[in-house]
């Protein structure tokens, strides 16, 4: 097994290497004209020619919603399934060949409303996928109703009196569902994006990005509050390991532990004396720090953007096989054997 | 058996050898004892070692556990009786017997709850250590019934069991300080009832001896305190039978049993085993995901338990999940398996769409149970057959079969795995609650025997050029990912006939469902042509029967031909495509009787198919056909033609 590996790796090495053009298929793409999907599509194909992924072991799933169209855009294998649940058919193929390199596309409707409890069980299983969640906070496909994560007040064709329920955060589902991998990109953002989806793709285990998108026709703007090219600097923050917590432009601006408490602040530097020493540094694998970073919500906290959390674990479709190797190497019993253990009886043949 | 007498002899060495010569035994074709209690009395266990012993007495055999859904019922209580049925004879046996001769009762609910299956005149085997007051009045009892007369005819074995069983486990000079405390003790009485009956019925005590040493090898105070209490009971009997005239019998071996090794298997059993079985045949690796629910779980139990023979289990969040997986899984190259009950089916049903849409190999297994919605989650029905059949959204055919007894489950899977992969199809496997539990002896077929059928992966040229699909069989090819130049694109949405990419062209769709369609019909080419089980080919009556009414319809029709009536059975396995000569064959005869476990779901499909006037006869106790009941309506519908 180790020696075809290394063949073929040194195999793949010797090819011509792929450009983003070679993951794009012959499929006419049908998204609405400026949807952010666009952005997202180019993004994940730049990725996966910088990462050198190969066509033939990439595998899209998906779901149902205008996001779940993306298998038929890439020139990689691609199922399409049905309404939530991409992640159980994604785990089903990791469980066949844990060797494919799969990446499940999803939308708040299909991941966290009609498939929230296989996207909840993906994450506590940590199985090898990419999760990408394209956020619009609406639903395209079936014309404009509230999503789960539309905000109060939302009106829709099913809410026209304004949406009542509260919407829930996708980054914090995710940490609560036990997640070691989980970042944010925003669609138009493409270098940070393309930045996040590759570490997305090297980190073994499930790693959620959820990427806000903006649906043109029945949103359109809905993240324009921090996404704006004059609202980003103040209203974003661009998170990495191991770096201050620093936004705005210029950077003057960071985010501190407020004394006494348990929560996040901003401050300015140079103002009450604060100093860049005071600023706090960002580091992935404190759950807590990640839970209050994706807690912030544009508001009087910048929305962060970047690896939140990142802390590997156990691999779901890994540890089976191990186990399921350790006992095909402790055995020398057959088919044939199992069907006889325990009690058996011989009816011999009657003499003639 | 003689190996094993010695065994036994060191056990009880005065005993064994003076009761086997013991010629005043009745002699009996066959037999039906049931076991019943509350939940805590540990009947099923009780009942699993009478099957053993019965097996290596070598009589045929057929057995019924029958046991509440609630884990621990209140104790005394009638809904907390668990029972275990076993009719066991030197003839065929073919059900786990209508009425019974003895009953085993250890407690008043029990007594209450079973009393009416038994015969008259059957043996009734109490312990009256159970009953005190508060139990009699706990079963629903407002008198005692050993003295009110409700036990008039029947013959009643009265003793303290509780007691019986204390003293002889004190016997051993096991004390608390020894590890083994008053309540441990007294759980022992279910084995002084075994061995009570196995000295009425001439069985050997060494498989059970041997059963609890391996059981308890941890804890050998317990295996030595019920050991002391089996034989403890068995010879009170023997005992009993020289002073108070208990009646023992002797049912001997079965002839013409097919020479070979035997083994019991439950329908769950064989259900894991035939479809590991096929995986290997078809030399897939068997990917099998499943969520918990009655009574079906014994399937993924068995499963999880083999992986050493490269199986994979997975216990999905959800029904949906399971079967999503098992698609994912067959699309990755696997033999991907999903299994469940009704309610869970029901859940499967928009993805089970989703592998006729994508054309996955998918075996699906339903072990039916009494609906609609939760129902009776542990008693057996057969009520499922059309939502196999019609229960999903769209055109959707797939290919169903009908297993007909624990030990034909493996024959099932087997199949099963070999259409699946063979047309690229789902294929629903019925089985039922009765067949998933029951047990029986089964020959233990040599795997290596079997005829292997690899599937052949597409591995060269371009993918879903319509030439591509098998010109016989119409099933598209299996490109798996990770092969090179074949990345395709596959899903729920309608499918371009030439290029497998989307289409909503209006006659493409047409084309497409025709295909898939034809595609299931064909199925029928690997189909045998139907056969009559017994009786003649054509005449008066035929009866027809699916799945698990197997045993009941075949003794009930073989009973009535002994008697000079005309009548013949016909059992159909493949439900659907039905075999090709099944409309003409039921032609042939002047009425068509169709025995179910649900209002008549058959019948319907054989209505619609073949235009025959097929009648039902219905029954949704959740308890199987009994033979007698059988009987009399065949002879009252015969009657009403007339």
């Amino acid at each position: 097994m180790t020696d075809t590996m290394t063949d073929t790796m040194t195999v793949s090495a010797t090819e011509t290497k792929l450009t983003a053009k070679d993951f794009v298929s012959d499929q006419e793409v049908r998204w609405c004209p400026g949807c952010g999907d666009y952005a997202i599509l180019k993004a994940v194909q730049r990725t996966l020619a910088d990462v050198e992924a190969k066509t033939e072991n990439t595998v899209f799933v998906s779901g149902i919603g205008c996001a779940s169209r993306f298998p038929y855009y890439m020139k990689t294998y691609g199922f399409h399934g049905i309404h939530g649940r991409a992640p159980s058919i994604a785990t089903g193929i990791k469980l066949a060949n844990p060797d494919l390199d799969v990446w499940v596309v999803s939308g708040d409707g299909d991941a966290l409303s009609i498939g929230g409890n296989h996207f909840v069980h993906l994450l506590r299983r940590n199985v090898d996928v990419q999760f990408l969640l394209f956020n619009n906070e609406i639903y395209g496909l079936t014309k404009g109703q509230f999503s789960p994560t539309s905000r109060v007040g939302t009106r829709s064709p099913s809410t026209p009196h304004g949406s009542i329920e509260n919407p829930l955060s996708a980054t914090l589902v995710a940490l609560g569902s036990g997640a070691h991998f989980v970042a944010r990109g925003v669609d138009s953002a493409q270098k940070q994006l393309i930045a996040t989806l590759t570490r997305a793709h090297a980190f073994k285990g499930t790693s959620f990005v959820e990427i806000f998108q903006n649906c043109i026709v029945f949103n359109d703007g809905i993240f324009s509050a921090f996404t704006a090219k004059d609202k980003a600097p103040d209203k974003q923050i661009y998170v990495e390991h191991g770096k201050p917590l620093l936004f705005g432009k210029d950077h003057t601006q960071g985010l501190r532990i407020k004394p006494g408490t348990l929560s996040l602040e901003a401050v300015v530097i140079g103002e009450q004396g604060i100093t860049k020493d005071d600023v706090l540094l960002h580091n992935e694998t404190d759950r807590a720090l990640a839970a209050l970073l994706a807690d912030m919500n544009g508001d009087t906290l910048p929305i962060a953007i970047g690896v939140l959390y990142c802390k590997p674990g156990h691999i779901f479709e890994v540890e089976i096989r191990k186990m399921v190797q350790r006992e095909i190497s402790e055995t020398t019993n057959s088919l044939n054997d199992v069907l006889r253990a325990g009690h058996t009886w011989t009816v011999p043949k009657e003499p003639e | 058996m003689p190996e094993s007498s010695p065994n036994v002899a060191v056990v009880t060495p005065s005993r064994v050898t003076s009761s086997r010569d013991t010629p005043s035994r009745q002699t009996l074709e066959s037999a039906v004892v049931r076991f019943s209690g509350d939940s805590g009395d540990g009947m099923q266990i009780t009942g699993g070692q009478f099957m053993l012993a019965t097996a290596v007495a070598q009589n045929n055999l057929s057995t019924f556990p029958d046991y509440p859904s609630e884990i621990r019922a209140p104790i005394g209580t009638t809904f907390g009786v668990s029972a275990f049925q076993i009719n066991f004879g030197s003839r065929v046996i073919k059900t786990a017997g209508d009425n019974f001769d003895v009953l085993v009762a250890m407690n008043p609910a029990a007594l209450k709850v079973e009393l009416n299956g038994l015969k008259p005149g059957g043996i009734i085997l109490l312990d009256t250590g159970s009953f005190q007051d508060r139990n009699i009045h706990r079963a629903n009892y407002a008198t005692d019934p050993r003295t009110d007369g409700s036990l008039d005819a029947y013959r009643v074995i009265e003793l303290d069991i509780s007691k019986l069983t204390l003293d002889a486990v004190a016997g051993l000079g096991l004390s608390k300080e020894k590890g083994l405390s008053k309540k441990e003790a007294l759980r022992c009485k279910n084995f002084w009832a075994l061995g009570f009956v196995y000295w009425m019925f001439d069985r050997l005590r060494t498989p059970t001896v041997n059963w609890l040493k391996t059981k308890f090898a941890k804890r050998p105070e317990i295996a030595d305190a019920n050991i002391a209490a089996l034989n403890a009971g068995h010879a009170l009997a023997e005992t009993m039978e020289v002073s108070d005239g208990l009646n023992s019998f002797s049912v001997a071996k079965a002839p013409n049993i097919e020479p070979g090794v035997y083994r019991t298997i439950t329908g769950a059993e064989a259900m894991a085993w035939g479809l590991a079985v096929g995986a290997k045949l078809a030399d897939l690796r068997l990917v099998f995901c499943s969520y918990p629910i009655t009574p079906a779980s014994p399937v993924l139990h068995a499963l999880s338990n083999m992986v050493e023979h490269d199986i994979v289990t997975f216990q999905a969040e959800d029904e949906i999940a399971a079967i999503c997986a098992a698609i994912g899984a067959s699309y990755a190259g696997s033999l991907g398996v999903t299994s469940s009950s009704g309610p869970g089916i029901a859940l499967k049903g928009e993805a089970l769409g989703l592998a006729v849409s994508t054309e996955q190999p998918l075996v699906v297994i339903n072990t039916q149970r009494a609906g609609p919605s939760t129902g009776l989650p542990t008693k057996t029905e057969q009520s499922d057959l059309l939502q196999a059949l019609y229960g999903r959204n769209g055109e959707c055919p797939l290919v169903v079969i009908a297993a007909r007894a624990p030990g034909d489950c493996f024959n099932v899977a087997i199949e099963a795995s070999k259409i699946a992969t063979k047309y690229m199809t789902p294929v629903m496997v019925l089985s039922d609650g009765y067949i998933g539990n029951a047990s029986e002896p089964w020959l233990i077929p040599d795997i290596d025997q079997l005829e292997k059928f690899p599937i052949n992966l597409h591995k060269e040229g371009e993918y879903f050029d319509s030439t591509l699909r098998d010109e016989v069989t119409l099933a598209r090819p299996w490109a798996i990912p990770g092969t090179p130049n074949l990345e395709h694109h596959i899903g729920g949405l309608e499918k371009s006939y030439e290029t497998g990419e989307i289409s909503s062209d209006p006659e493409n769709h047409q084309k497409m469902t025709d295909i898939r369609a034809a595609k299931i019909n064909g199925v029928v080419r690997d189909i045998p042509d139907q056969h009559v089980e017994s009786g003649a080919a054509s005449g008066k009556l035929v009866i027809v029967g699916w799945g698990s009414t197997y045993g009941p319809i075949s003794r009930a029709v073989n009973n009535l031909q002994e008697a000079g009536v005309d009548v013949s059975h016909v059992h159909v396995r493949h439900i659907w495509p039905l075999p090709q000569n099944l409309g003409d064959l039921l032609a042939g005869f002047e009425h068509i009787l169709v025995p179910e476990m649900n209002s008549g779901q058959f019948v319907k499909v054989l209505r619609d198919q073949y235009l025959l006037d097929a009648k039902g006869l219905n029954k949704m106790t959740g308890q199987p056909f009994k033979i007698v009941e059988l009987e009399n309506a065949i002879r009252a519908h015969l009657e009403a033609a007339k």
